[in-house]
Order: C-alpha cells, then structure tokens, then sequence
C-alpha cells in the first residue's frame, strides 16, 4: 500500500483490500525499520496508534466511512496531543503531555485518522534545517548528509521516506513550505485563519499556521477539508465556509494569469534552481496559463521584517515556560529569580534564547516605534505589494527556496544566511497568504520546489494549478533512493 | 491653610460581574477552592488561545456610557509582558494605547452636600492575576488562579482631586455607579472594587505638578482617606525639610497607618507592551451602543436632583438616600406607599431602619421590614393613632417579628390617647399629686411645665397626643409668675 495515494488509500480500504490495523502495522513497522537514519519522529505512539486503528476498523464495519478514515498519518511534534508527549521539539517540554487535543488534533481524530507519532522540528519552530531541535537533527532521505529543512522537518523527512502517507506541519516564515521543497514532496500553508491555531504550541500568533506535507495536491485537498474551518476557541479564525477542495481539483486553468514576480529570481537564486523554475513556468504556459513577470518591490524587506515582528510575539509567547506549572524546572530553586533564570536557561535551546533577546529588544521602551511599529508599517506595505499583485494576477509563483538542501552544519554558525533560505516564503506569511510548494524538478540529485501562492482563502485556486501541473509531470512521484520499497 | 496643594489621580479596578471570566469559560464565583475555578487557559498551557467574553465588553460600554465618556468603536487589547508566579502567561491581557471608554466626568458629592466634578481620563478592560498565598506554606509560595482571568475594568481619574475627602468621596461615587449600573458587587472586602492612588504636593498657586508616588492596597474608603493624608503629610515634611520626593509605589499598611516603598530593588519595569496577536479588536457598532444606552438605569446623581427637587430633602439626606439603588428604591416604596411625607420618610429610612439594619449587620435588600409595611408604620404617626415616640417602640416590636403596626399597637394597647376630656381628667390627678411644684410654677418658674408634661406622659405611658396635653396643660396651670 505504500507509496498509494490517500484517494487509493481510502479506496482500498472501501473495497476491503486492507484494514487500518494492517495500514497501521506496516506503518509502525516502517518507522521501526527505517527511521533511524532519520530521526524524523520524536515519539511513535504505537499502541495509542494500534487503538485507534481497531476504532476506525470498527467505525468502517458499522458503515462510517471517510476520505481519511483509517489512514495512518503523523503530527508535527508542536500540536498537542492528549496522552500523548509534546514537546515542541524542546528540553523545555521534553516530558510535557497535554490534557487536551489541539482542534486540528481532534478534527483529524474524528476524520478517523490514525496517528502514528510526533515528529521531529525546530526547537518551538524556530528553525529552517530541524537542527536546532533538542531531539538531534532530522536527516534528508534524499542525502542524509542534509538537512530536510524545518522547522517542520520531521514531517517533510517522514513523508518524503513513505513512513506515512501524510502528516501536519506549521508554517509561520516558510517552515511548511520550504522543507517539503527540500525533501521533494507537497507542502500546504493555508490563509491565515483557514486553519485554527488552538492547541498549537505559540511561536508566533500572528503569522502561525497549520497546514498538511503530502505526496501530491490532491492529498493535500483531503487533508486541508478536514482541518479547515471555522474554530470557535481561536479568535482569529475565519469565519468563511469550506470548499470541497478535492472536488475543485478539477477547475480550469486555462485563462488563469501567472505572476512571477522578478524578486523571486534574483543574483541569491541558484543557476539550478532558476533553470529547473524556468521549465516549470512553461509547463504552466503548457496547462494554458498566460505567465508573465511582475514585482513585489517590498519583498526584500520581508525577512528584516519577519525576524522583528516573529521574535517579539514569540518573546511574549514563551514566557509561560517559566518551571512553575510545567515543563522543565530547575533542581533545588534558592528563590524565584533563580527558578526562572536556571529552568529557562536549562530548558531553551540557543536559537530560542536568541530569538526571545531579539524580541524582548524590540518591544522594549524606546525601541518599540524603531523596531517593532517600523516592522508593522513595512510589514502592510508588503502586503499591499501582494493586493495590487492579485488585482493583475490569479497566481504568483517562483521557487520555494533560493537553494536545494544544504549540508547539515553549513548554516548553523551564521543565522542571517540560514535565516534568508526562507526569503521567498516569509512574505507569504506577512500577508497572511496561502500558498503551496510543489516538487519541480532537481537540482543535481536533490529535489526542488516551486511555490504557488493564491489570494486570500483561495486555497481551491492554488491546489487546482498544483494538481494540474502534477498530472502534467512527475516530480511528486519521485521517490529518495533507497526509500522505494 | 497649608501652603501645599496635594494632587491626587486615583485608579480604580472594579471586577466586573460575568458570570465567566474574561478570556475563558471558568466560573469567577469567589472564596472557591483554590485553583478549582482556573481552566487551561488561565492556566497559561501551551497551545491555548484567549476568547473575549461579550458581557464584559458590554459592560465596560455601559459604563462609558454613565458617566458620559466616548465608547471608542474600536479598542484593542495589548500584552503587558512581566514575570510572577500568579501570572501564567508571563503577561497580563490588558489595554493600553486604544482603551475601550475615553474621557467621561463624574459628579461627586462632598460631605458637606456640595458637588465636585471629577474628569477621568479613561476605563479600560484586563484580566486580573491570580493570588499569591506567601503564608500558608513553609518556605514556599502557593498561588491560586481562581482569581487569573476574572475581568476587570480599570477606572483612570484625572489628577483633579484635591484632597483626601475628594478622593474618598469619588471612590464613593463610583462605588455607587457601579452598583447601580450592576456591573460590579463593589465588595471591597473581597477585592471586587480595589484603589491605587497617584499622590503628590504643589506649592499653592504652582501650575507644574509636584514627583507623585502610587499608593497600593487602599482597600476601603477609610484606608482611602488616611493612606492619602499620610503621604501627603509625609511628602510635605520631605520637601520642607529640602529633600526631594522619589517617585515609587508604596505600599500602605493600615496597622501601623503608614505608607512604605514596595521592594526598591525593581528599576521600573519595561512591560513591553504591544497588541495582542490572539485576539481581533474590540469593534462595537452604534446598534450595540444603542441598546446598552437605553438599558441604562437612572444614575445616582439624577436620582439625588430629582430627590431633591421632587422630596424636597435637602442635598445631604438626598445623598445618603440614592448612594445605593436598592435604598433608593426602597424610600421611594414608602414614599409610595404613604403617599407623601417625604421628609417623616427619609427620617425613618435614614434613622430607625438604618440603624436596625446596621446593627444586625443586614443590606437593604435584607431588610425585616418591607417598605410597605414601614409606611403602614408611619401612617399611623400621621393620622394621631400614636406619637413619634411610641412608634419606635412599634418599631422595634415589627423588627423583633411581631406583626404589622396595626397588630403590634392593638396587641400592645399603644394607641394614643386623643380624647381631651380623658386627658384633662390625667391633668387634673396630676396637679393634685404635686402641689408644691404647681406652687414654684405659678411663682414663676416656668421651667416646671415639662415637668407636668412629663408627668402626663408617664401616667399614660406615653400614649397621649403630645399636643393635646400641651395645649390643656396651658389651660388648667395658667400663667407662670407675675
């Protein structure tokens, strides 16, 4: 069954081909096998796992029946998740198990979905190579002497290998899309407020998003029509109905207008990936869309922009792992001082304590209106560049990253040049975009991605062009050697 | 008259009465178990997102709207970020830079019945904190949550007021409002209505304001009032003696009725405000102001004019009468009830019932006297069946749970004697039994009269109309002296 698409997947069990236990076993199995070399989950919850395939088993033979019923998947180890281990990818929650399930948590649970583990990320997300995890990096099935980029990583790595089908991501400056781009796979950011962000551990609030890694688009339109919607526990979810997206696969193309936008093709590109772009946007003229170049002309301020406004909400949002309620507490506290200071420092990784000084610095008296206000201001005119851009264009496109995966340890001692491998994924956030990144082709023996983002809530708009452009190619399809069976 | 102007801003936080708290759905019943009224989201747990609570939002509008401020259309909630155990978040949801009420002015009425009008500078929307318990346990510090979450409405005054009388008679004020507009149960012992006061000193006749300090933890009027004249004696021996006053927050301590600086060690806190990502702005629509107007009850200080006016009582008796809805309520019941005599009404509500009241420690509400059966009480004074004097004894015996007043003056046998001729037949054993007092009365000591009345009184036990026994009294003794 492996390597079959959910639509096989649910169609095989339908038929009675298999049943979820079998689906899950082989599962496990894999994990058990192979994950190893890549240490792409934190915790297998096998027999939590076990349990909820028996259930959805049953649900079946009472005549319940579902596009995600019975399918194994994984969740990004930053959703909570009852009875289950979530630990952000962090010392600091490394023993923390939630009381409650995050809403993406429980929609997919209700769908019947059978979760097999957590995986691995970026240390509370921040991370764009899985290596600032406290769990150790996450290694590329393409080329395990790379990272498969983050802070979703473990998700993309997993998918990539065929250890599940699906899993969840999220994605605040690109941590979704870029590493699905590097691992070859498909890579879903929805609109900001399409997705509920209660039970997600906070990074930061107004750029957060959850979203699906997936084989194909057509995954990735089942797995976004379960999760979507309307969450009355989150204030900034969007009370907007739910398309059927797999239904809306099938909407034309032709006629649509393409936008590249110059930025996303400049000196930082790679020949490789400039080229492997240039064919993708003719196969898109190929579908019968009218391509042609434009420009976000703010969208190099993106990432100056991001790294005020994503470290000040994540400053504030961290300050509850304090070793009072949960998480990690420091041995034999002298006073309270000391119980902050030591669970703090003991509990965070480097790249989190950077990111909390970064944002304790900008809000700070006298450099809020610099820093922070300054970033707000650049961050609507970012935006604005995106709404004329989608008064001309019903897409933009480009690719996901400047560069195909990077060794691990390349960029890990100066972080501004880690911190650009996600330049043209941060704006999307900014405006608060959907957008999804699909394999185009590789660079060398490494895979990568071009990014389709869509207007606002046009989720159905972006899968259409993606699921088209795969059946027009095969990228999707390609498998890391040595991962095919 | 001393030659420093004390200026003082209060700030109020009034808990306001949802039945939940204001991010979350956890009960705000107070004095519950510790930490059995604290869900997930006051707990500050990864993951979980604050939802505004409506109610709370209407209620902060009402109050704009009493006291004549500017409901903003669209307020915005910020994260006032500082460390403490009672804290879980590690920030407090407040409002900062876009306050739901801007502006707004109260008329508050001074104990000598005047009235002093007190801008203020806005009322804005947080959550509470919860409680640390630093006794309770050796060598650690339990902290309850019951309290984290639970709305408040923080109420800024203008520096207008001008000494500690004022203040305490603006916290009053707003005491009242809030009761009456039902947005807060203002139990100060409980914490539900909490003052922090801006103070400092000016030389008189100075425009710029003199360094103020925050005094913390004014929890009742009187603490109100005595902290302010410490601090203001206290800040004017600092000056005159050539030292400077160093703003800080102090503390009063009403054992020792003293003020002391909180931990000096803190430099002032950075708390790194900025909007809150979680939540949407507070939008509020005209329909939505509309509505809380026309729901708005008459406010203390049109009740007091009207009772003025209407009751002719004087601004004093006004005042005591509307501080609270449900005793205004309740006067004007009997008022009703007796329809008229508004004065003999307010005599009594203020006089006997309060005092009745006070002593079994009851409210308004609790009263063992209802407002008709009060007025059934004073139309009995009215109408002669008995004096002013035995209706407190009725009084007390309607208290005690002995019946209405007919039934206590029947079964007592309390009714007024009316009947001249039974009173001048009393008149006459009297004068009879004293001779030697009607001789130094007729010699001209005038004075002896109240002793015939008295005598009168005794031999009816009270029961005879007063007026009626003066007036024969006159009759039967004649002139004194010459």
């Amino acid at each position: 069954m492996q390597g079959k698409s959910l639509k096989e997947l649910a169609a095989a069990l339908a038929a009675g081909e298999t049943d979820s236990a079998s689906l899950t076993e082989a599962a496990l199995k894999r994990i058990e096998a192979r994950d190893g070399e890549l240490n792409s989950f934190v915790t297998v919850a096998g027999e939590a796992a076990r349990g909820a395939a028996r259930a959805a088993d049953e649900r079946r033979a009472g005549g319940e029946s579902g596009p995600l019923a019975g399918i194994p998947m994984a969740q990004k180890d930053l959703f909570c998740t009852q009875g289950v281990t979530t630990t952000a990818g962090s010392r600091m929650l490394e023993k923390f198990v939630s009381p409650y399930d995050a809403t993406v948590v429980a929609r997919l649970r209700e769908a019947g979905a059978v979760m097999v583990g957590k995986t691995n990320m970026d240390e509370f997300a921040m991370g764009s190579s899985n290596e600032t995890s406290y769990f150790g990096p996450v290694k590329n099935p393409w080329d395990p002497e790379r990272v498969p980029g983050g802070s979703s990583g473990g998700s993309a790595a997993a998918v990539a290998a065929r250890l599940v089908p699906y899993a969840t991501g999220t994605d605040t400056g690109g941590s979704i899309r870029q590493p699905a781009a590097l691992a070859g796979i498909t890579g879903l950011k929805p609109t900001y407020g399409r997705v509920s962000r209660y039970g997600i551990v906070a990074f930061a609030s107004s750029l957060d998003q959850a979203g699906t890694l997936t084989v194909s688009a057509e995954d990735a339109a089942y797995v976004l029509a379960a999760i979507a919607g309307f969450d009355p526990r989150d204030s900034t979810s969007a009370e907007q109905p739910v398309p059927d997206y797999p239904a809306l696969l099938g909407e034309s193309v032709r006629g649509k207008r393409v936008g590249i936008p110059k930025e996303f093709l400049d000196e930082g590109v790679e020949p490789g990936v400039r080229e492997t772009f240039r064919k993708a946007a003719d196969e898109l003229a190929g579908l019968g869309c009218e391509v042609e170049e434009t420009t976000l002309p703010n969208l190099k301020l993106s990432v100056p922009t991001y790294y005020v406004v994503a470290p000040a909400e994540a400053s504030s949002n961290l300050a509850r792992y304090d070793g009072v309620r949960f998480g990690h507490r420091a041995a034999d506290p002298k006073d309270l001082t000391d119980l902050y200071e030591r669970s703090r420092g003991e509990g965070f990784g480097a790249e989190v304590k950077r990111r909390i000084l970064i944002g304790t610095f900008v809000l700070s008296h006298g450099y809020y209106d610099a820093y922070y206000l300054r970033a707000q201001q650049v961050r609507q005119l970012i935006a604005d560049d995106f709404r004329r851009a989608f008064e001309q264009y019903d897409f933009l496109v480009g690719p996901t990253t400047p560069t195909a995966a990077f060794r691990i340890g390349e960029k890990t001692a100066d972080p501004v040049s880690m911190y650009l491998n996600d330049i043209f994924t941060i704006g999307v956030n900014l405006a608060g975009l959907p957008a999804v990144s699909v394999p185009m082709g590789f660079d060398g023996k490494l895979p990568v991605g071009m990014q389709v983002i869509g207007r606002a809530f046009d989720e159905a708009g972006i899968l259409s062009l993606a699921h088209q452009y795969q059946q027009a190619t095969d990228w999707h399809r390609r498998v890391p050697e040595g991962w095919e069976e | 008259m001393s030659d420093w102007e004390p200026v003082i801003g209060l700030e109020i936080h009034a808990q306001l009465l949802t039945k939940s708290k204001i991010f979350s759905g956890a009960s705000t019943r107070f004095g519950d178990e510790p930490n059995s009224n604290a869900c997930l989201v006051d707990l500050g747990y990864p993951g979980v997102l604050p939802v505004l609570n409506r109610e709370a939002v209407r209620m902060a509008a009402v109050f704009g709207l009493a006291i004549g401020a500017e409901v903003a259309e669209r307020s915005v909630f910020a994260r006032k970020n500082y460390f403490y155990p009672d804290l879980p978040k590690g920030y407090q949801i407040s409002q900062y830079e876009l306050p739901i009420v801007k502006g707004g002015k109260l008329a508050v009425q001074l104990e000598d019945g005047s009235e002093k009008v007190v801008g203020l500078t806005r009322a804005h929307l947080e959550e509470d904190a919860g409680k640390s318990l630093h006794e309770a346990f050796d060598d650690s510090t339990g902290v309850d949550l019951n309290r984290a979450g639970v709305p408040l409405l923080e109420i800024v005054s203008e520096p207008e007021i001008r000494s500690s009388r004022e203040a305490a008679a603006y916290m009053r004020a707003i005491h009242s409002l809030v009761r009456y507009l039902g947005i807060c149960d203002g139990n100060m012992q409980e914490g539900s209505l909490r003052c922090d006061a801006n103070v400092s000193v000016r030389r008189r006749g100075t425009e710029k304001f003199g360094t103020r300090t925050e005094l913390k933890n004014l929890n009742s009027f009187r603490y109100v009032e005595r902290a302010i004249d410490f601090e203001i004696e206290r800040q004017i021996d600092v000056l005159e003696s050539g030292g400077e006053v160093v703003q800080e927050t102090r503390l009063y301590n009403p054992d020792k009725h003293e003020t002391k600086p909180m931990r000096a060690k803190e430099e002032a806190n950075d708390y790194r405000y900025f909007p809150d990502p979680d939540l949407l702005p507070v939008v509020i629509d005209a329909a939505f102001v509309d509505a809380a107007r026309a729901a708005l009850p008459e406010l203390p200080a049109e009740k007091r004019a009207r009772f003025e006016r209407d009751f002719e009582l004087s601004p004093y008796d006004a005042g005591v009468l509307t501080a609270e809805r449900e005793l205004a309520d309740y006067y004007e019941a009997v008022v009703k009830a007796l329809g008229g005599e508004a004065k003999l009404a307010a005599n009594w509500v203020m006089g006997e019932l309060a005092a009745a009241l006070n002593k079994d420690g009851l409210g308004i509400s609790a009263s063992k006297i209802d407002a008709p059966v009060l007025a059934g009480l004073l139309k009995r004074i009215t109408d002669g069946t008995i004096s002013g004097k035995i209706a407190k004894e009725v009084f007390e015996a309607m208290w005690a749970g002995e019946g209405d007043a007919d039934a206590v003056i029947e079964k007592r046998g309390l009714k007024q004697i009316t009947d001249p001729n039974a009173i001048a037949g009393v008149i006459d054993e009297v004068i009879e039994a004293n001779p030697t007092q009607l001789e130094q009365y007729r010699g001209g000591k005038d004075k002896l009269f109240g002793f015939f009345v008295g005598q009168v009184m005794k031999a009816t036990k009270g029961k005879a109309n007063p007026a009626e026994v003066n007036r024969l009294l006159k009759e039967k003794l004649g002139p004194s002296g010459g």
